[in-house]
């Protein structure tokens, strides 16, 4: 059985907005949306579940930690001893706040690179990855929401996408 | 309009009369003489030797005096006048941590009111009438401030060691020192800054009010530049008063980041108020359009300031940790003898307690949690005060009783009494503010 999608190109993200509640309270499928900038509220009204980003982020935060202490304990107290600040104390703790630093610059440096990565996995990025927004000005000023329909229902859809203020519709087969 | 409680009304006033009976314990315990303060030593040192097996630095410090009293009759007598003025600044200095703390939570509210007005914030105005009441205790506070310093300045105290003239005479870091340190001086720009601060709540709550009568636009926009000359003063100003009131007590020591810090406890500790004061009046019924969003903003500045407080801490602590200079080190050395188990307690209330509580973003919009973090805040912020003033005044005679608790509640129910005095004096939403009906309707 063939997917019939139908997208729908509007011109104002409170416009997209609109329609992504009526669309959704009509009970339409929406497959997805294209914006050219984060829309504030977007996620919660296609209901979309909450992100689990900011957890990732706390476990390489915790990581990033755990690592600056073992490489800063290595470095400068198993490996090479170090006389930190005229404190010949050699041991970690006491040598503690002058790591503290790297501490958080790694706790910090794990947490955004390692999301960034985890960020681009999830949305199936990478490099020389062709784009896949169905339409360039997705890119530049326009909205786009993608709508399923079943094969006897399209002109209905069509027609509903338009009440609710698309500028155009077109129609994808897959 | 809302009306004080009854029960409200009538705790706060229990907490004064208590927090008075309390202070004034506190002033008739202290010792008169030396040869009472030498009771009080040798009854501790009693206390010391009958628990010998429990020996902490305290202990042992106290015992190679008592040794060194043995050996050298002169070092006894000034260890024992050392420790007379210790116990006699205690009352005040009692006094002093918490008349400072909730004056600077009254400040902290009005520059918080003064940045949104600056920052032309949307999400805040349903919450103005909030900040502007917490302002309320800025007079009486500042009155009772300006009446301490002037008792200081007579001798009634020795929390300044360099109005002492003796002192400074056989002191030459002070010496270099007085044109600044000077008791007419420095009672002078207190009182310029005092009045200045006091001045601007006033106009700036009265242009307020007005707005509420009449829809003008030109009464929005004096508040914005009187909130932002207000800004500019407060901030210079801020730092005079940090170095003035709380970092002149030790005073050979001195910080390049002293006014940014206590900017930071203030400040954190006034946003954590107006959280907490907020959803006291919603528990109340009141405030209706206040929902969990605008709660949500107020926790993210107390986590976020919690941070930027231990930033400035750390800051501090690591720099002179480092280089490890005496005149620098002996700051922290005297807190870290003294007050260690406190001195970490402030970093683990402060920043550990708000940074893993409210880090969950539902956390922050759940109201219990929130009062429950800003009541740590709230504590926290206290002994940090506490630890800028006590190990300069009372050093190692300190302790947390009567006086200290007694004066906390008395303040604490004079600031209640004013601040819900002053929410009861206005209507709690500023009908013409510009913003109004973005407030209103702010969700997140």
């Amino acid at each position: 059985m063939a997917n019939y999608t139908l997208q729908a190109l509007y011109e104002d993200d409170d416009h997209l907005m609109k329609a992504v509640k009526e669309t959704r309270s009509g009970n339409h499928h929406i497959e997805e949306v294209y914006t050219p900038f984060p829309v504030h509220g977007l996620d919660k009204a296609a209901g979309l579940k909450p992100t689990r980003m900011a957890i990732t982020s706390f476990m390489y935060g915790v990581l990033g930690l755990g690592v600056a202490i073992w490489m800063m304990n290595f470095m400068m107290i198993d490996d090479w001893p170090r006389n930190i600040g005229g404190k010949p104390s050699f041991t970690f703790f006491q040598n503690m706040p002058a790591f503290v630093p790297i501490m958080f610059e790694l706790t910090v440096f794990f947490a955004a690179h390692l999301m960034v990565i985890t960020f681009y996995m999830r949305s199936k990025i990478w490099p020389f990855k062709k784009a896949e927004n169905p339409d360039p000005r997705t890119t530049d000023d326009h909205f786009l929401m993608e709508v399923s329909a079943e094969k006897n229902n399209v002109q209905n859809v069509a027609e509903f996408l338009y009440a609710t203020g698309a500028k155009e519709v077109t129609l994808k087969q897959s | 309009m809302y009306k004080m409680s009854n029960k409200l009304r009538l705790s706060a006033i229990i907490f004064m009369v208590v927090g008075v009976l309390g202070i004034a314990y506190g002033f008739l315990q202290a010792p008169s003489s030396k040869a009472e303060a030498k009771e009080i030593l040798e009854h501790k040192s009693a206390h010391v030797d009958s628990h010998a097996e429990e020996a902490n630095t305290h202990q042992v410090s106290e015992g190679n005096a008592h040794s060194s009293e043995h050996a050298d009759e002169a070092h006894g007598y000034e260890h024992l006048e050392h420790a007379y003025h210790q116990m006699q600044n205690r009352p005040w200095s009692a006094v002093f941590v918490p008349m400072l703390f909730f004056f600077l939570i009254a400040v902290g509210a009005l520059v918080f009111y003064a940045v949104q007005n600056v920052s032309q914030a949307g999400w805040s105005p349903l919450l103005f009438r909030v900040m502007q009441g917490i302002s309320n205790y800025m007079l009486p506070g500042a009155i009772l401030i300006y009446l301490f310093l002037i008792l200081s300045s007579l001798h009634l105290n020795h929390l300044f060691v360099w109005m002492d003239p003796e002192t400074v005479a056989h002191d030459e870091v002070i010496q270099e020192k007085t044109p600044y340190l000077n008791i007419p001086f420095f009672l002078i720009r207190s009182a310029i800054i005092l009045l200045a601060w006091v001045w601007f709540r006033r106009v700036l709550v009265k242009n307020s009010v007005k707005q509420d009568e009449e829809q003008n636009l030109s009464l929005y926009k004096k508040s914005l530049k009187l909130s932002i000359a207000f800004l500019v003063t407060f901030i210079v100003t801020e730092a005079v008063v940090s170095w003035d009131w709380i970092m002149s007590i030790d005073t050979h020591w001195f910080s390049t980041l002293f006014g940014w810090f206590v900017f930071a406890s203030m400040f954190v500790s006034a946003i954590t108020t107006i959280a907490l004061v907020s959803i006291y009046l919603k528990s109340k019924g009141l405030l209706e359009q206040v929902n969990d969003s605008h709660i949500h903003d107020l926790a993210k500045f107390m986590f976020g300031l919690s941070i930027f407080w231990t930033y400035l801490w750390f800051s501090q602590f690591m720099l002179i940790w480092y280089a490890n200079m005496p005149e620098e080190a002996v700051y922290f050395v005297s807190r870290l003898e003294n007050y260690k188990l406190m001195f970490f307690g402030t970093v683990a209330i402060n920043f550990i307690g708000p940074l893993l509580i409210l880090m969950n973003s539902d956390f922050k919009r759940i109201n219990w949690i929130v009062v429950l973090t800003g009541v740590l805040i709230l504590l926290g912020h206290y002994f940090n005060f506490f630890l800028l003033i006590m190990p300069g005044t009372v050093g190692e005679s300190w302790a947390l009783g009567i006086p200290e608790l007694g004066s906390l509640l008395f303040f604490s129910g004079l600031f209640i009494w004013f601040v819900f005095k002053g929410i009861s004096q206005l209507p709690l939403v500023p009908k013409h503010s510009p913003f109004l009906k973005e407030s209103q309707q702010y969700h997140y």
